[in-house]
């Protein structure tokens, strides 16, 4: 909700303000502006992308209503998809603008230099989104083997803001972690579209998402097949 | 023991969370060791900066262990009473207040989440360590507050969680602004108040009392005077600090049932 996130961005922009600080004016090469843009900008991305809002799918899955979706002549993960984008320009007026707007007026925010920034941002954001959905979706799809998924679900909670570029630049973990996460598709959530805001990175980040919301969609296809030739529904 | 009611419906709830059992144990273990990575991010802070608000790591670390033992507890063994809102918005709440026992105390143990569990162990070693690792200036007065102060930060959020919850009596669809206050609370007394400035320093650390949970008992036993001026003997206050957050918490309470109206469904 957007008043939590914004007292979240207060406490995170000051912590990462001291910390500049400390680290004389610049931190991993963030600047004060830069930084302060990162914070509540990441704040005002948690809603768009709904990264913590698990999909109706994982409920009908358990309960075993998952039967009656799937007897409507739509696909499973399409139906999932139209109701996620929905939520999506709602959360951009709401979620999104008023962390944005509180971060401006008691901080000074980076402003791009360059026009083409917002629309690549925007672009940067909506492919973020996608990109968030699938990893969402697949993890839904994980109930048909488990049942009751609030473990992978607690791993996801977690790792989403820590290894997402959430909490902070996941240049700040250790050299060999920081390696391994930009292997994934997780600092693509977050950190992506704000080195994209802030002018760190442009078209590289757009050329990732694309390519992993390919591979994604591609690898939810494929185990969607799979769970729903094993699915048993329990109970009359 | 087995006909206290309580025990009962506790042993059940952890017994049925088990029942899954893949699911149960990867909850338990991602729970804790990512909890662990959650406070190792702090740290993270320290490969940029060698202090942090005039603050070693060996002093932070205390006030993050105080801050950690006090939330793990508190949201352990209180914090789904956040669930609180979808029986007073189902009127499910009926059947708890139909039955002779206490309200508070049927919520508590029902939505019991085992594998908290993990977290707050792991929060007492984490606590040990920092007592060891930080400059302590060990006093009779010290032992006793290094004791006292955890219990009374974990009462202090414990009491947060049910006013907030209580919101439910009055606003049923208060959705996470809870959150703002409880899991904020939780990373605003990770760091020393001295991060924070302006109006918000002044409401987070003193309006809604956060600074007692962690910075002050921390800076009583590291044997240091807050830098910003607050008077010494503030320091050691933070179990009285807590007794009136119970208070409140429980008047809230009571408030709140008395005015619960059902859903006349």
């Amino acid at each position: 909700m957007a008043f939590t996130n914004s007292v979240f961005g207060f406490l995170k922009c000051y912590v990462f303000l001291t910390v500049a600080a400390g680290a004389g004016g610049v931190v991993l090469g963030y600047d004060r502006s830069q930084l302060a843009t990162y914070m509540w900008v990441s704040q005002g991305i948690i809603g768009v992308i709904n990264v913590w809002g698990q999909l109706d799918l994982v409920q009908q899955i358990r309960t075993g209503n998952v039967v009656s979706d799937l007897l409507r002549p739509i696909d499973l993960m399409w139906a999932a998809a139209a109701t996620e984008s929905g939520r999506f320009l709602y959360s951009m007026l709401v979620r999104f603008s008023l962390p944005v707007v509180v971060g401006a007026v008691f901080f000074t925010l980076y402003v791009p230099r360059h026009v083409i920034t917002y629309p690549l941002f925007a672009a940067a954001l909506v492919l973020s989104a996608a990109l968030c959905f699938c990893l969402r979706y697949l993890l839904a799809l994980v109930c048909f083997w488990l049942l009751d998924v609030r473990g992978v679900w607690t791993a996801w909670l977690l790792m989403s803001g820590l290894f997402g570029g959430l909490q902070f630049p996941i240049e700040l973990w250790p050299d060999g972690l920081a390696a391994v996460l930009r292997a994934t598709p997780f600092p693509l959530l977050f950190q992506g579209p704000l080195d994209v805001l802030v002018e760190k990175r442009s078209f590289d980040v757009l050329g990732l998402q694309l390519g992993w919301l390919v591979a994604l969609v591609a690898l939810s296809r494929v185990v969607q097949a799979r769970a729903l030739r094993r699915l048993v529904v329990q109970g009359g | 023991m087995a006909d206290n009611p309580y025990l009962r419906v506790l042993g059940a709830q952890v017994r049925s969370q088990a029942q899954y059992r893949a699911s149960f144990a990867l909850d338990l273990v991602t729970a804790t060791v990512l909890a662990a990575v959650d406070v190792g991010a702090i740290f993270m802070l320290f490969r940029v900066t060698k202090t942090l608000g005039g603050f070693a790591w060996t002093e932070i670390i205390l006030i993050t262990a105080l801050s950690v033992v006090a939330f793990s507890f508190a949201d352990g063994l209180v914090g789904e009473i956040e669930r609180l809102k979808t029986y007073v918005r189902t009127g499910l709440l009926d059947t708890v207040l139909l039955r002779p026992l206490s309200a508070l105390g049927q919520l508590l143990v029902l939505d019991f989440a085992s594998r908290r569990l993990g977290r707050m162990l792991q929060a007492l070693v984490f606590y040990g360590v920092a007592l060891v690792v930080a400059p302590v200036v060990w006093t009779p007065g010290a032992v006793l507050l290094a004791v006292l102060a955890p219990i009374a930060g974990a009462v202090f959020f414990g009491s947060l969680f049910v006013v907030f919850a209580s919101l439910a009596f009055w606003w049923v669809e208060s959705g996470d602004v809870g959150n703002a206050f409880t899991y904020g609370g939780r990373d605003f007394t990770n760091y020393p108040t001295t991060m924070f400035g302006g109006w918000f320093r002044g409401l987070f650390a003193y309006g809604l009392g956060f600074a007692f949970v962690a910075y002050l008992p921390a800076l009583a036993l590291l044997g240091r005077s807050d830098p910003l001026g607050v008077p010494d003997p503030l320091r050691w206050l933070s179990p009285v600090v807590a007794l009136l957050a119970l208070l409140f918490a429980r008047t809230v309470w009571r408030a709140g049932l008395r005015r619960y109206g059902s859903t006349g469904s």
